[in-house]
């Protein structure tokens, strides 16, 4: 068993980094995510295991220091909250097109524009469907406990290296904020440099005699080419749909009414399902863990069994048009949210249960 | 020109010049005339006479030298417009014993990129920046750059630079000679035989200040011209350039080893 401790969210990830041997992080602060610099720079990674930290001048360097690291085979991750990954987008598409492995936090505030710095998951669309510019997904891990803000760091880099794509850990003001006891495992050293020469033969390491150059670009300028490009680009994507769906159940086996949620929304809807029950209700809850890829099987398959499915957000209903796509209208798909950094309470969640799918 | 005369001048005994390996054999994609090829040779010679191909990890963001890893023989990452700073700083930090240089235009240094240049020269990181001059965007057809001179005409000042409107020409390299966190500061040009042996000069030093893990940034600016954008022949755009550009932009060493000259 690993050392257990009391942490935040922002902090656990940011301890579970240095222990799971990642190289670099490049940040630049925003409420409510400055936790994770500031817990980097207290620890001071580099006596610990010689990862490098760096304050960026902007979240658009900072992103393009994950790049260049990346691009160098180097394991390295940023974070910050939504008007900062905004900016992020450039970089975010450069290094889908580019594909190159590297996690970006996202700890998600109210918006649009400056928002609010309360938790908010308005940016399930921005996560999920490109953000920046061009054909291309990334893969998205919602944590919905401090524990899973821990687990996913190792996670989200054994992903992005084995399918060499930016995964993003979304997300959101309540997790990151709140302390909750963790196990963090034990460190494991960071790889050498003939480790990752070995294991990213792709690398700008530097040209030895023996092998070509290696040139890290997203520029086609070939039309024909750059379709290629967008083809094989897509067919990871279908194969990372097939292979890496992951959500959990909760009382899903004898459920008549499904609520769906990730992150803290899936937290407080779990508290649900329990006051349904002891209403007589029979609901369960599908925890998406993988928001890209989306469990759509998983879902399809509910909805020959339940009689309705209530999506639960922080947002005026994003995650509901993936839900909808899955279920193809066989049952009806409601959606209850809070918006502007407002928190839904569990009694609420299960009104909007009953009003909106039980007693229509 | 006669072929008897052309195989006598190539013949083995008569070459005084053979390309670095450390050049692809892909045709230059550059205009006739223009300065970017000569800047590639010198750099990748340098970095060939010094024994660090296996060490360098170099970065063209976009511009018209974006296809520099076509030409350039060694390990190249592509950066977006502005961001080559960024990306070297990643390197650089996590591979201290590599040799990093950017390579950029006025337009990505002086424009979009200024805050990842300007920071980049303030932390001191340790890796050179080649700063290709030419007073316009190359690359997209000669719109006016943050360099261009006042009263120089381009497809977005048509009628000149007005100086009023559009602000005046920076000048990047005095700026960041300014910042303690560079180390060595230089401006040259590749348009004559001596102006390209001193540049050779200058990225030698740049070069023997990384490897030497000197502390602080090099930055090198070379002059450059943009015959197309500028709508001149290669020779008129060279002589535009001694008579324009130099008074505004002088040549010669502006810091060396950390000291102000
Ligand atoms: C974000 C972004 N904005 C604009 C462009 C278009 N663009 C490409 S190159 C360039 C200017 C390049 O000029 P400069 O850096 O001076 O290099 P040169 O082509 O003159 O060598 C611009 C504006 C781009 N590629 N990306
Ligand atoms: S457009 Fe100008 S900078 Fe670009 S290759 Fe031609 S001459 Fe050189």
């Amino acid at each position: 068993m690993g050392e257990l401790k009391l942490m935040k969210g922002n902090e656990a990830i940011a301890e579970a980094a240095i222990r799971a041997g990642v190289d670099a992080y490049f940040g630049y602060p925003i409420t409510p995510q400055s936790e994770v610099i500031e817990y980097f720079m207290a620890e001071k990674p580099h006596e610990r295991t010689g990862m490098v930290v760096l304050q960026a001048e902007s979240e658009v360097a900072a992103i393009n220091m994950v790049y260049g690291a990346a691009a160098s085979g180097k394991k390295a991750m940023t974070s910050s909250s939504s008007p900062g990954i905004s900016l992020k987008m450039e970089g975010i598409s450069y290094m889908a097109g580019a594909e190159l492995p590297g996690v970006i936090l996202n700890v998600v505030r109210g918006g649009p524009g400056l928002g609010t710095i309360q938790p908010s998951q308005a940016d399930y669309f921005q996560a999920t469907k490109g953000g920046g510019h061009g054909d291309y997904r990334l893969i998205v891990l919602a944590p919905s406990s401090v524990q899973e803000m821990a687990d996913f760091v190792k996670l989200a880099f054994d992903l992005s290296f084995k399918y060499r794509n930016p995964v993003m850990i979304l997300s959101d003001g309540v997790i990151g904020q709140m302390m909750e006891k963790v196990e963090l495992s034990a460190p494991v050293p960071r790889r050498t440099e003939e480790e990752l020469i070995r294991e990213c033969p792709w690398a700008t390491t530097g040209k030895p005699a023996g092998r070509e150059r290696n040139i890290i670009t997203s520029l086609n300028l070939d039309p024909a080419k750059q379709e290629q490009h967008n083809i094989h680009l897509q067919e990871k994507y279908r194969q990372i749909e097939a292979s890496e769906v992951r959500f959990e159940k909760f009382h899903c086996d004898d459920a008549e009414y499904l609520i769906m949620a990730y992150g803290s929304s899936a937290r407080i809807s779990q508290k649900s399902v329990q006051i349904a029950r002891a209403k007589g209700i029979k609901a369960g809850l599908l925890r998406p863990i993988t928001l890209f890829p989306f469990p759509k099987d998983e879902v399809n398959k509910l909805a020959g069994q339940v009689k309705g499915i209530l999506n639960v957000e922080m947002n005026a209903g994003q995650m509901v048009e993936d839900i909808r796509l899955a279920v193809a209208g066989k049952i009806p798909v409601e959606h209850h949210g809070r918006m502007g950094g407002m928190i839904p309470s569990p009694e609420e969640i299960v009104t909007a249960l009953e009003k909106k799918l039980i007693g229509g | 020109m006669d072929e008897k005369l052309y195989k006598e001048i190539v013949s083995e005994e008569n070459l005084v010049y053979t390309k670095t390996s450390l050049l692809t054999d892909k045709v230059l994609s550059y205009c006739p005339g223009c300065g970017h090829g000569t800047a590639h040779r010198i750099l990748m010679e340098v970095i060939d006479e010094m024994g660090l191909q296996k060490d360098t990890i170099g970065i063209a963001p976009v511009g018209c030298s974006v296809l520099a890893y076509e030409f350039m023989n060694v390990d190249m990452q592509q950066a977006a417009h502005g961001r080559a700073p960024a990306l070297a700083t990643g390197i650089k930090r996590t591979w201290p014993n590599k040799f990093v240089f950017t390579y950029q235009g006025d337009g990505d240094l002086a424009a979009i990129g200024t805050a990842e240049t300007i920071h980049a020269c303030n932390r001191g990181e340790n890796f050179l920046i080649v700063f290709i001059n030419n007073g316009i965007y190359g690359m997209t057809g000669g719109q006016m750059a943050p360099t261009t001179l006042p009263g120089m005409k381009t497809s977005t000042s048509p009628y000149g630079r007005d100086t009023l409107l559009m602000g005046f020409p920076l000048k990047m390299t005095e700026l960041v000679a300014e910042l303690p966190g560079t180390y060595f500061v230089t401006r040259q040009a590749v348009h004559t035989p001596a102006n390209v042996r001193k540049t050779k000069k200058a990225i030698r030093m740049a070069v023997e200040n990384q490897v030497s893990k000197k502390p602080g940034l090099s930055f090198i600016e070379i002059v450059s011209n943009c015959n197309s954008g500028w709508k001149m022949t290669p020779t008129q755009a060279n002589q535009w350039m001694v008579d324009n550009m130099f008074p505004y932009y002088p040549l010669g060493d502006i810091k060396v080893d950390g000291n102000k000259l």
